[in-house]
């Protein structure tokens, strides 16, 4: 199982195995990470799960679908690297993934 | 003692009151009763990504059982609450016990509506509203199969396009003479009516299901007078609030449990929250939602009030549907319009329907265009005036709109 590392907008560290299949979203809500809401439990509806993913991971991300490319673009505090997390897949080649959460997801 | 606050229902509303209720500061104890046996789940996928099975059960529960246990809540699962007494502050419960509460939150949800016509009991008659419903169901999506759907709303349309991904005969049953009639503006409903019949779906509107036939198991369904050929069907007619609990102990229902804007009863130490009420809307007017957005929104003012946080709850209702690759969501609600402007081509397969009230936005139905969606839905809050002409404008992007 991947392991992925979220770090809190306070700098709190959760490091957790997430099974492969799953969404980096998925990962924090079963382990009770906060920072990561998901109102809409994953459906690329409400961009409440808002990550920043680590510089390294780049290019191993899969690519953005329309959708969450302009889900993202009303999000808060947007960077470059914000992903919505629920549209992440955990793959093996994630292992040791690193997401750091925004401030609010609101 | 230490304050307890009893939960009745263990759903999405039920969860999110456990959860604000904790990070909020409430220190006593928490009890959840439920009727499944399942711990709060999310019902969306159920009729989508669950059904196809792209999601598997263990996925669909919104907390691992750890929060349950670092919350301190107790859960009490596969038992209902028969009655209240209000005197003595107790629920009572299906399997004897009696709980005493000092605050209780009313979180029932809503249940199927039964259609009821002859034959409706027969074997191979599907409602789906738990995780049970589509384990039942599941099995008879095999290629060939005959399925009839009762009623174009969400449920109906979002079963029909996974049956028919999956080489399923479907037959859609609409007694009005549109889809999705109650929930969206007609705009809407033509397009994805197109949708489904390209994807080789029947619809027949107009045509209410008057009868179920067969000896032991469904074999055909009597509708618009014919006799239509049937394996299985899957009935979808709406819901009705579980509202008894309280009805029958006085508290006022009127189609839900009528609350106030922060989900307090009549009864001060009663709050209720999601499906299962009625409380006046950003509109002004009485409105029951049935939706992930009001279970959690409520929820959250239920447990402030509770703790004595009271925030008025007035966002705006959500909601959203998948049927095939498409993404329908919808903030506001379209009732509230009086004029419909319509910003791209439905051909497209990207376009929205905003619904202006005395010219301010009140409502967004958005078909794979998120954008739309995300700024009506602020537009929506603001309660902002947009000309018409502008929001039909699509070479204004929407970030400009305004």
């Amino acid at each position: 199982m991947p392991k992925i590392k979220y770090i809190e907008h306070n700098g709190k560290e959760h490091e957790v195995d997430v099974p492969a299949g799953w969404s980096v979203m998925e990962g924090a809500v079963k382990n009770l990470i906060p920072g990561i809401d998901a109102d809409c439990g994953g459906a690329c509806a409400c961009a409440t799960c808002h990550v920043y993913v680590d510089p390294a991971w780049t290019d191993k991300m899969p690519p953005k679908q329309d959708m969450e490319e302009t889900m993202l673009d009303f999000a808060q505090e947007l960077e470059p690297t914000s992903r919505l997390s629920c549209q992440i897949k955990v793959t093996p080649e994630l292992e040791g993934l690193v997401v750091r959460m925004p401030k609010s997801q609101h | 003692m230490s304050e307890r606050i009893v939960i009745i229902g263990a759903g999405q509303a039920g969860a999110q009151a456990v959860a604000t209720l904790r990070a909020e500061g409430f220190a006593g104890s928490i009890v959840m009763v439920g009727d499944e046996l399942f711990a709060p789940y999310q019902r969306p996928p159920l009729s989508k990504a669950y059904l196809s099975g792209a999601l598997e059960r263990e996925r669909l529960f919104l907390k691992p059982d750890a929060f349950y246990a670092e919350a301190k809540c107790e859960l009490i699962l596969g038992v209902s609450a028969k009655s209240i007494d209000r005197t003595k502050k107790t629920v009572s419960l299906s399997d004897g016990r009696v709980l005493a509460y000092d605050k209780l939150l009313i979180a029932t949800g809503s249940r199927v509506r039964r259609i009821p016509v002859p034959g409706a009991d027969l074997k191979g008659i599907h409602y789906l509203r738990g995780i049970a419903d589509v384990d039942a169901l599941r099995p008879g999506f095999e290629k060939g199969a005959r399925l009839a759907v009762v009623g174009g709303g969400y449920i109906g349309l979002e079963v029909a396009a996974v049956a028919v991904k999956r080489g399923v005969d479907v037959t859609v049953f609409e007694s009005l003479d549109r889809v999705m009639a109650r929930a969206v503006s007609p705009q809407i409903s033509a397009f994805y009516e197109d949708v489904h019949r390209a994807a080789g779906v029947r619809l027949l509107m107009n045509t209410t299901v008057e009868a179920f036939e067969g000896t032991d198991k469904l074999t055909a369904v009597r509708a618009g007078g014919a006799t239509h050929t049937a394996d299985i069907a899957l009935v979808g007619i709406g819901v009705v609030p579980n509202e008894e609990l309280v009805k029958d102990m006085g508290l006022t229902c009127t189609d839900g449990i009528v609350v106030n804007q922060f989900a307090e009863t009549e009864d001060p130490a009663i709050f209720a929250a999601g499906d299962c009420t009625r409380h006046i809307g950003r509109e002004g007017d009485p409105i029951r939602l049935e939706s992930v957005q009001n279970a959690i929104d409520q929820a959250k003012h239920a447990a402030l009030a509770m703790v004595g946080k009271h925030t008025p709850y007035g966002e705006v209702p959500w909601f959203w549907s998948d049927q095939y690759d498409l993404k329908l969501q919808i903030a506001g609600l379209a009732k509230h319009g009086d004029k419909i402007v319509v910003r791209g081509a439905p051909a497209s397969r990207k376009f929205a329907a905003f619904h202006l009230r005395a010219g301010r936005v009140a409502a967004v139905e958005a078909v794979n265009a998120a954008p739309e969606y995300i700024v009506g839905r602020k537009l929506i809050a603001d309660r902002a005036h947009v000309p018409p002409e502008r929001l039909a404008d699509t070479t204004i992007p929407m970030k400009n709109i305004v």
